[in-house]
Protein backbone atom coordinates (compact mmCIF):
# COMPACT_ATOMS: atom_id res chain seq x y z
CA UNK A 1 0.00 0.00 0.00
CA UNK A 2 2.63 2.47 1.02
CA UNK A 3 4.56 1.93 -2.23
CA UNK A 4 1.70 3.16 -4.40
CA UNK A 5 2.27 6.67 -5.72
CA UNK A 6 0.12 9.10 -3.80
CA UNK A 7 -2.53 10.75 -5.91
CA UNK A 8 -3.35 14.30 -4.97
CA UNK A 9 -6.79 14.20 -3.40
CA UNK A 10 -9.40 16.32 -5.17
CA UNK A 11 -10.39 19.45 -3.36
CA UNK A 12 -13.77 21.04 -3.70
CA UNK A 13 -14.19 24.68 -2.91
CA UNK A 14 -16.88 27.27 -3.45
CA UNK A 15 -17.37 28.22 -7.08
CA UNK A 16 -15.99 31.60 -8.02
CA UNK A 17 -18.17 33.87 -10.17
CA UNK A 18 -15.74 33.53 -13.10
CA UNK A 19 -16.19 29.72 -13.12
CA UNK A 20 -19.99 29.71 -13.27
CA UNK A 21 -20.21 29.11 -17.01
CA UNK A 22 -17.92 26.07 -16.90
CA UNK A 23 -20.35 24.22 -14.63
CA UNK A 24 -23.34 22.34 -16.02
CA UNK A 25 -26.37 23.45 -14.03
CA UNK A 26 -29.21 20.89 -13.99
CA UNK A 27 -32.58 22.18 -15.21
CA UNK A 28 -33.91 22.39 -11.64
CA UNK A 29 -30.96 24.69 -10.90
CA UNK A 30 -31.67 26.80 -13.99
CA UNK A 31 -35.30 27.10 -12.86
CA UNK A 32 -34.10 28.13 -9.41
CA UNK A 33 -31.61 30.81 -10.46
CA UNK A 34 -34.14 32.25 -12.94
CA UNK A 35 -36.60 32.43 -10.03
CA UNK A 36 -34.10 34.63 -8.21
CA UNK A 37 -33.25 36.72 -11.29
CA UNK A 38 -36.93 37.30 -12.14
CA UNK A 39 -37.65 38.29 -8.54
CA UNK A 40 -34.72 40.71 -8.44
CA UNK A 41 -35.81 42.19 -11.78
CA UNK A 42 -39.34 42.86 -10.56
CA UNK A 43 -37.91 44.41 -7.37
CA UNK A 44 -35.72 46.80 -9.38
CA UNK A 45 -38.55 47.72 -11.78
CA UNK A 46 -41.08 48.13 -8.97
CA UNK A 47 -41.47 51.93 -9.40
CA UNK A 48 -42.21 51.32 -13.11
CA UNK A 49 -44.85 48.73 -12.18
CA UNK A 50 -46.50 51.06 -9.65
CA UNK A 51 -46.34 53.91 -12.17
CA UNK A 52 -48.15 51.75 -14.77
CA UNK A 53 -50.71 50.82 -12.10
CA UNK A 54 -51.12 54.54 -11.28
CA UNK A 55 -51.65 55.50 -14.95
CA UNK A 56 -54.11 52.65 -15.48
CA UNK A 57 -56.37 53.69 -12.59
CA UNK A 58 -56.10 57.41 -11.89
CA UNK A 59 -58.36 58.74 -14.66
CA UNK A 60 -59.64 58.11 -18.16
CA UNK A 61 -57.01 60.56 -19.35
CA UNK A 62 -54.12 58.78 -17.64
CA UNK A 63 -55.47 55.48 -18.99
CA UNK A 64 -55.35 56.96 -22.49
CA UNK A 65 -51.75 58.10 -21.85
CA UNK A 66 -50.88 54.54 -20.82
CA UNK A 67 -52.43 53.16 -24.00
CA UNK A 68 -50.36 55.60 -26.08
CA UNK A 69 -47.24 54.63 -24.17
CA UNK A 70 -47.82 50.94 -24.83
CA UNK A 71 -47.74 51.66 -28.56
CA UNK A 72 -44.00 52.29 -28.25
CA UNK A 73 -41.88 49.24 -29.05
CA UNK A 74 -39.50 49.98 -26.16
CA UNK A 75 -42.41 49.99 -23.70
CA UNK A 76 -43.73 46.76 -25.25
CA UNK A 77 -40.30 45.15 -24.73
CA UNK A 78 -40.21 46.27 -21.07
CA UNK A 79 -43.72 44.85 -20.61
CA UNK A 80 -42.59 41.58 -22.23
CA UNK A 81 -39.68 41.39 -19.77
CA UNK A 82 -41.95 42.12 -16.80
CA UNK A 83 -44.53 39.61 -18.03
CA UNK A 84 -41.86 36.90 -18.32
CA UNK A 85 -40.46 37.75 -14.86
CA UNK A 86 -43.90 37.55 -13.30
CA UNK A 87 -44.96 34.35 -15.10
CA UNK A 88 -41.65 32.61 -14.45
CA UNK A 89 -41.67 33.62 -10.79
CA UNK A 90 -45.25 32.34 -10.49
CA UNK A 91 -44.50 28.89 -11.92
CA UNK A 92 -41.12 28.72 -10.17
CA UNK A 93 -42.92 29.53 -6.92
CA UNK A 94 -45.50 26.80 -7.46
CA UNK A 95 -42.63 24.39 -8.10
CA UNK A 96 -40.99 25.43 -4.81
CA UNK A 97 -44.27 24.90 -2.94
CA UNK A 98 -44.58 21.42 -4.50
CA UNK A 99 -41.03 20.64 -3.34
CA UNK A 100 -42.00 21.80 0.15
CA UNK A 101 -44.59 19.01 0.15
CA UNK A 102 -41.66 16.61 -0.51
CA UNK A 103 -43.01 15.84 -3.97
CA UNK A 104 -40.71 15.50 -6.95
CA UNK A 105 -37.45 15.72 -5.06
CA UNK A 106 -35.83 12.46 -6.18
CA UNK A 107 -32.98 12.47 -8.67
CA UNK A 108 -35.33 11.20 -11.40
CA UNK A 109 -38.43 13.31 -10.74
CA UNK A 110 -36.75 16.64 -9.93
CA UNK A 111 -35.60 17.36 -13.53
CA UNK A 112 -38.98 16.14 -14.85
CA UNK A 113 -40.92 18.57 -12.65
CA UNK A 114 -38.48 21.36 -13.51
CA UNK A 115 -38.91 20.65 -17.25
CA UNK A 116 -42.72 20.74 -16.95
CA UNK A 117 -42.68 24.07 -15.10
CA UNK A 118 -40.08 25.56 -17.43
CA UNK A 119 -42.35 24.56 -20.33
CA UNK A 120 -45.42 26.10 -18.67
CA UNK A 121 -43.49 29.28 -17.92
CA UNK A 122 -42.31 29.62 -21.53
CA UNK A 123 -45.69 28.78 -23.13
CA UNK A 124 -47.64 31.23 -20.92
CA UNK A 125 -44.93 33.89 -21.46
CA UNK A 126 -45.23 33.40 -25.22
CA UNK A 127 -49.01 33.93 -24.98
CA UNK A 128 -48.42 37.10 -22.92
CA UNK A 129 -45.88 38.40 -25.47
CA UNK A 130 -48.31 37.76 -28.32
CA UNK A 131 -51.00 39.64 -26.39
CA UNK A 132 -48.63 42.56 -25.72
CA UNK A 133 -47.79 42.82 -29.41
CA UNK A 134 -51.49 42.66 -30.27
CA UNK A 135 -51.24 39.37 -32.18
CA UNK A 136 -53.58 37.61 -29.78
CA UNK B 1 -22.99 21.48 29.31
CA UNK B 2 -22.64 21.30 25.58
CA UNK B 3 -24.98 24.13 24.61
CA UNK B 4 -24.75 27.68 25.89
CA UNK B 5 -27.79 28.44 27.99
CA UNK B 6 -29.08 31.38 29.96
CA UNK B 7 -30.39 30.12 33.28
CA UNK B 8 -31.97 26.68 33.30
CA UNK B 9 -33.90 26.47 30.05
CA UNK B 10 -33.26 29.23 27.58
CA UNK B 11 -31.01 28.49 24.59
CA UNK B 12 -28.99 31.51 23.46
CA UNK B 13 -28.88 30.39 19.84
CA UNK B 14 -31.74 29.44 17.56
CA UNK B 15 -34.37 32.16 17.75
CA UNK B 16 -36.17 30.52 14.77
CA UNK B 17 -35.79 33.60 12.55
CA UNK B 18 -35.07 31.19 9.70
CA UNK B 19 -38.30 29.26 10.21
CA UNK B 20 -40.31 32.47 10.53
CA UNK B 21 -38.90 33.85 7.27
CA UNK B 22 -39.27 30.53 5.46
CA UNK B 23 -42.89 30.20 6.58
CA UNK B 24 -43.86 33.83 5.87
CA UNK B 25 -42.28 33.51 2.41
CA UNK B 26 -44.63 30.56 1.71
CA UNK B 27 -47.76 32.14 3.19
CA UNK B 28 -47.26 35.40 1.30
CA UNK B 29 -46.52 33.36 -1.85
CA UNK B 30 -49.85 31.55 -1.59
CA UNK B 31 -51.69 34.88 -1.13
CA UNK B 32 -49.87 36.39 -4.12
CA UNK B 33 -50.42 33.35 -6.33
CA UNK B 34 -54.17 33.24 -5.57
CA UNK B 35 -54.48 37.00 -6.04
CA UNK B 36 -52.69 36.85 -9.41
CA UNK B 37 -55.02 34.15 -10.74
CA UNK B 38 -58.13 35.99 -9.51
CA UNK B 39 -56.90 39.34 -10.90
CA UNK B 40 -56.18 37.90 -14.35
CA UNK B 41 -59.51 36.03 -14.49
CA UNK B 42 -61.50 39.09 -13.25
CA UNK B 43 -59.76 41.39 -15.73
CA UNK B 44 -60.50 39.03 -18.61
CA UNK B 45 -64.15 38.74 -17.50
CA UNK B 46 -64.61 42.50 -16.96
CA UNK B 47 -68.11 43.59 -18.07
CA UNK B 48 -66.71 46.30 -20.33
CA UNK B 49 -63.31 46.82 -21.93
CA UNK B 50 -61.06 49.81 -21.30
CA UNK B 51 -60.80 52.18 -18.36
CA UNK B 52 -64.29 51.69 -16.88
CA UNK B 53 -64.09 47.90 -16.78
CA UNK B 54 -60.62 48.04 -15.22
CA UNK B 55 -61.27 50.77 -12.64
CA UNK B 56 -64.71 49.32 -11.86
CA UNK B 57 -62.97 46.13 -10.81
CA UNK B 58 -60.84 47.98 -8.24
CA UNK B 59 -63.77 50.11 -7.05
CA UNK B 60 -65.41 47.06 -5.45
CA UNK B 61 -64.72 46.66 -1.74
CA UNK B 62 -63.74 42.96 -1.89
CA UNK B 63 -61.21 43.74 -4.61
CA UNK B 64 -59.81 46.72 -2.67
CA UNK B 65 -59.37 44.58 0.43
CA UNK B 66 -57.86 41.66 -1.48
CA UNK B 67 -55.55 44.00 -3.41
CA UNK B 68 -54.33 45.72 -0.25
CA UNK B 69 -53.74 42.32 1.32
CA UNK B 70 -51.78 41.27 -1.77
CA UNK B 71 -49.72 44.50 -1.61
CA UNK B 72 -48.79 43.83 2.02
CA UNK B 73 -47.96 40.22 1.16
CA UNK B 74 -45.92 41.41 -1.82
CA UNK B 75 -43.80 43.84 0.16
CA UNK B 76 -43.03 41.36 2.91
CA UNK B 77 -42.30 38.63 0.33
CA UNK B 78 -40.00 40.95 -1.62
CA UNK B 79 -38.21 42.02 1.57
CA UNK B 80 -37.40 38.41 2.55
CA UNK B 81 -36.34 37.52 -1.01
CA UNK B 82 -34.18 40.57 -1.68
CA UNK B 83 -32.60 40.39 1.77
CA UNK B 84 -31.66 36.76 1.01
CA UNK B 85 -29.94 37.94 -2.18
CA UNK B 86 -27.87 40.52 -0.25
CA UNK B 87 -27.02 37.96 2.43
CA UNK B 88 -25.87 35.44 -0.22
CA UNK B 89 -23.73 37.71 -2.36
CA UNK B 90 -22.74 40.81 -0.39
CA UNK B 91 -20.28 40.04 2.40
CA UNK B 92 -18.96 43.45 3.58
CA UNK B 93 -21.20 44.34 6.49
CA UNK B 94 -21.43 48.09 5.86
CA UNK B 95 -22.41 47.63 2.22
CA UNK B 96 -24.93 44.94 3.11
CA UNK B 97 -26.50 47.19 5.73
CA UNK B 98 -26.71 50.05 3.23
CA UNK B 99 -28.36 47.79 0.62
CA UNK B 100 -30.84 46.45 3.17
CA UNK B 101 -31.73 49.97 4.25
CA UNK B 102 -32.16 50.94 0.57
CA UNK B 103 -34.40 47.88 0.06
CA UNK B 104 -36.69 48.90 2.91
CA UNK B 105 -36.95 52.51 1.69
CA UNK B 106 -37.52 51.36 -1.92
CA UNK B 107 -40.24 48.87 -0.90
CA UNK B 108 -41.98 51.16 1.58
CA UNK B 109 -41.96 54.05 -0.89
CA UNK B 110 -43.54 51.89 -3.59
CA UNK B 111 -46.01 50.40 -1.08
CA UNK B 112 -47.25 53.84 0.00
CA UNK B 113 -47.55 54.98 -3.62
CA UNK B 114 -49.44 51.81 -4.64
CA UNK B 115 -51.82 52.07 -1.66
CA UNK B 116 -52.46 55.73 -2.49
CA UNK B 117 -53.36 54.79 -6.07
CA UNK B 118 -55.63 52.00 -4.89
CA UNK B 119 -57.47 54.21 -2.41
CA UNK B 120 -58.14 56.93 -4.99
CA UNK B 121 -60.21 54.56 -7.16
Amino acid sequence: MSELPRKPRPQFRNIHVSQILSYRLPIAGVMSILHRISGAGMFLLLPVIVWLFDLSLTSELSYATLMELTDLVLVKLILCGLAWAFIHHFFGGVRHLISDLHLGITKESSPQIATIFMGLSLVVSLLAWLAIFGVL
Amino acid sequence: MSEPRIGQKRLVVGAHYGLRDWLSQRITAVILGSYSVILVVSALLAPEPGYYGWSGLFAQTWMKVFTLLAFLAFFYHAWVGVRDIWMDYVKPLGLRLALQAFTIVWLLGCAIWAIDVLWRV
